[in-house]
């Protein structure tokens, strides 16, 4: 959620910690026994850090590695892994290029990259659209509604209320909706218009936007959400001061309020590009991402074909492929566009 | 919009229990904002209320006449399901496991960032750094190996998504927790430490209460995080759908009944309506907290 603060703000709250630790009187326990004193310090803070250090490593740090070294193997995950036969890179190879089939010398292409690069282009299909579609509403929403009107407050938990509902339920409730003889496609009939013949998830192009509609309904509410508690930070001090030198409501959103609240767009449209990449309960609940991959995801790609096909040498390919995707683009997003964010961390405030 | 702006800005409002002041602000048309407010309400409640009204339906009321109201209006799905056990066991499953996840990632995770925030000491930013690593690690990438990993150690059960649930929370909330501890007056040690009040004791005594607000809010998030989930359901969870997660139970229970569509309705509904209402209420905490991760 805050890979943000991984590298780029760690800083922050590490300066106030330090002037608090470790300020110009040392704040210990009044002993005689400074020796007695480190050891005793070391047991501590072994026995605060310890607990959760230790499951930290096992379960998120040891698994992440195991998924590096499975990934140079052919595997099938249910016999002993010292089996397994090392390839070196050849399942990267086989997304990324194709290959070929040692046995038949047949392409590998249609098996292994042409979904692939399906699925990844969905995803960045993805990034792009909530770029593009979901920011302007998000905006126009929260800026409307900045205001005070009388039920304010119970639109502001309604709008919020899709991004805490459960990505399965959501995407039950869609399936239901989408059905071909569903209530969607009454809908588009009662006011005349077609709906798409092979039904709203199954055809190959209508598939991709109706789940970018789904994606959107779920999670646009979070953008909105943010954007309003960065918009009751803006000193109305300054809306006034313009007010007075005659600026209009759309001068002073455009001037003052989308600027003051830069900071939060962009950390929404990193959060964004990073959930974007790792999309997988929708996709998965609306049918495995597609009856022919249509709107498939890497990690719905990963999951088909590493767990539910058995090739867990080439999924953990695929997940470290993701990985190192989105690690590259929150490293050079942190690096451009937060970085001047960073600079002045408490103007985020 | 501009004429109505016009207007307002001359005829000061003087109802006094505006935030604002006069009218001295042009806020745009009020009719704007509750026009787009009604049609948001209405995208977003539309299709919840059409999944719950259609649990009342008949299979050949919800073919015949999809946008009206229910007719008969009918109780025996809902009954059905609910005077079954399974709907329960999996409500309780799943209880169980979002609360287990929620005190392990609090307790853990404050008890972690309470001498990354206030000792000094050389590993410090180092053992924080690792931490923070932890949001690179998405859930996504290692789940594979994770369920290699618990099948070896022999956890099975609802203990398999706690534990590795807490293990991937962590970063999180330390995050969130450790500059709000380090904010804490330092006088506050000094003061306890003068009337001869340990370490342990001052994190017992002091710390906790004092961070309590911080740790509802890394709650709630763990919570939902937890309620929610459903990769690790579906690898772990296999088999007998008394021992599922709500999410979980809820695709298994759609793929045995794939023809009675009401059913699954009443049952998304039932499924969804206990974490809803909790989430509504808490509204303010979980934008507290996802504001609070944004900002640092």
């Amino acid at each position: 959620m805050t890979a943000l603060e991984a590298s780029g703000r760690s800083t922050v709250p590490a300066v106030d910690a330090q002037a608090s630790a470790a300020g110009p009187r040392p704040v210990t326990p009044a002993t005689d026994h400074p020796r007695r004193d480190t050891v005793r310090k070391w047991a501590e803070i072994a026995l605060f850090v310890g607990p959760a250090l230790v499951l930290f490593l096992t379960f998120v740090v040891y698994p992440v590695v195991s998924a590096a070294r499975f990934s140079l193997y052919k595997w099938n995950g249910v016999s002993q892994f010292s089996d397994a036969e090392f390839i070196g890179f050849e399942n990267y190879a086989r997304a990324l290029f194709g290959g070929t089939d040692p046995a038949t010398q047949e392409a590998f292409v249609t098996a292994y990259s042409e979904p692939f690069w399906q699925a990844l282009s969905h995803n960045f299909a993805i990034i792009f659209l909530s770029m593009a579609v979901q920011l302007p509403i998000a905006l126009l929403v929260a800026l409307t509604l900045n205001r005070k009107f009388r039920g304010r407050a119970f639109t502001r938990v309604v709008i919020f209320a899709p991004y805490v509902l459960s990505e399965v339920i959501a995407g039950i409730m869609w399936l239901i909706i989408f059905d071909p003889n569903g209530i969607a496609t009454e809908f588009m009939q009662s006011i005349g218009l077609d709906s798409p013949a092979g039904g709203w998830l199954e055809d190959p192009t209508w598939g991709f936007w109706t789940v970018f509609f789904i994606i959107t309904w779920k999670y646009v509410g979070l953008a909105i959400i943010l954007f309003l508690a960065g918009l009751s930070g803006v000193s109305e001090d300054l809306q006034e001061a313009a007010a007075i030198d005659g600026a209009s409501w759309w001068q002073i959103q455009w001037r003052i309020n989308i600027p003051l609240i830069g900071p939060t767009i962009r950390i929404w449209a990193f959060l964004s590009i990073i959930g974007s990449i790792q999309l997988f309960d929708m996709v998965w609940v609306l049918n495995r991402g597609g009856t022919a991959g249509q709107y498939s995801t890497i990690a719905s790609y990963m999951m088909e074909i590493g767990f539910f096909r058995a090739d867990w040498g080439y999924g953990s390919a695929i997940a470290v492929i993701m990985f190192i995707l989105s690690f590259v683009i929150a490293l050079a997003y942190m690096a451009t566009i937060l970085r001047r964010d960073n600079a002045h961390p408490r103007k985020a405030r | 919009m501009a004429v109505d702006l016009n207007t307002r800005t001359e005829t000061p409002r003087s109802t006094g229990r505006t935030r604002r002041r006069g009218g001295l602000l042009p806020e745009g048309s009020t009719y704007v904002a509750i026009g787009i407010a009604l049609v948001g309400v209405g995208l977003t409640l539309g299709p919840i209320l059409y999944l719950i009204l259609g649990g009342f339906r008949t299979q050949g009321d919800l073919a015949a006449n999809p946008t009206g109201l229910p007719d008969p209006f009918m109780w025996q799905n809902y009954w059905d399901i609910l005077s079954k056990p399974m709907f329960w066991r999996q409500l309780l499953n799943s209880t169980l496991v979002a609360v287990a996840t929620t005190a392990g990632v609090v307790l853990f995770g404050t008890m972690a960032a309470y001498p990354l925030a206030r000792y000094s000491f050389k590993a410090r930013e180092f053992i924080f750094v690792i931490f923070t690593t932890g949001l690179m690690f998405p859930l996504t990438v290692a789940v594979l190996p994770l369920y290699l990993l618990l099948r070896d150690m022999g956890i099975s059960g609802l203990w398999g998504l706690v534990i590795p649930q807490i293990a991937f929370g962590l970063p999180v909330t330390i995050i969130i927790l450790r500059p709000f501890l380090a904010a804490l007056p330092k006088e506050l040690e000094e003061a306890s430490f003068m009337d001869g009040i340990s370490r342990i004791g001052f994190f017992w005594r002091m710390l906790l209460p004092l961070a309590r607000p911080a740790m509802v809010t890394v709650g709630v998030l763990a919570f939902i995080g937890s309620w929610n989930a459903y990769l690790l359901p579906l690898l772990l969870l296999t088999g007998d759908p008394s021992g599922m997660t709500l999410p979980l139970g809820v695709t298994t229970f759609q793929g045995q009944h794939s023809a009675a569509t009401t059913m699954i309705m009443a049952y998304t509904s039932l499924a969804m309506l206990p974490a809803l209402v909790f989430f509504l209420l808490m509204e303010r905490r979980i934008v507290d907290g996802l504001t609070g991760a944004v900002k640092g």
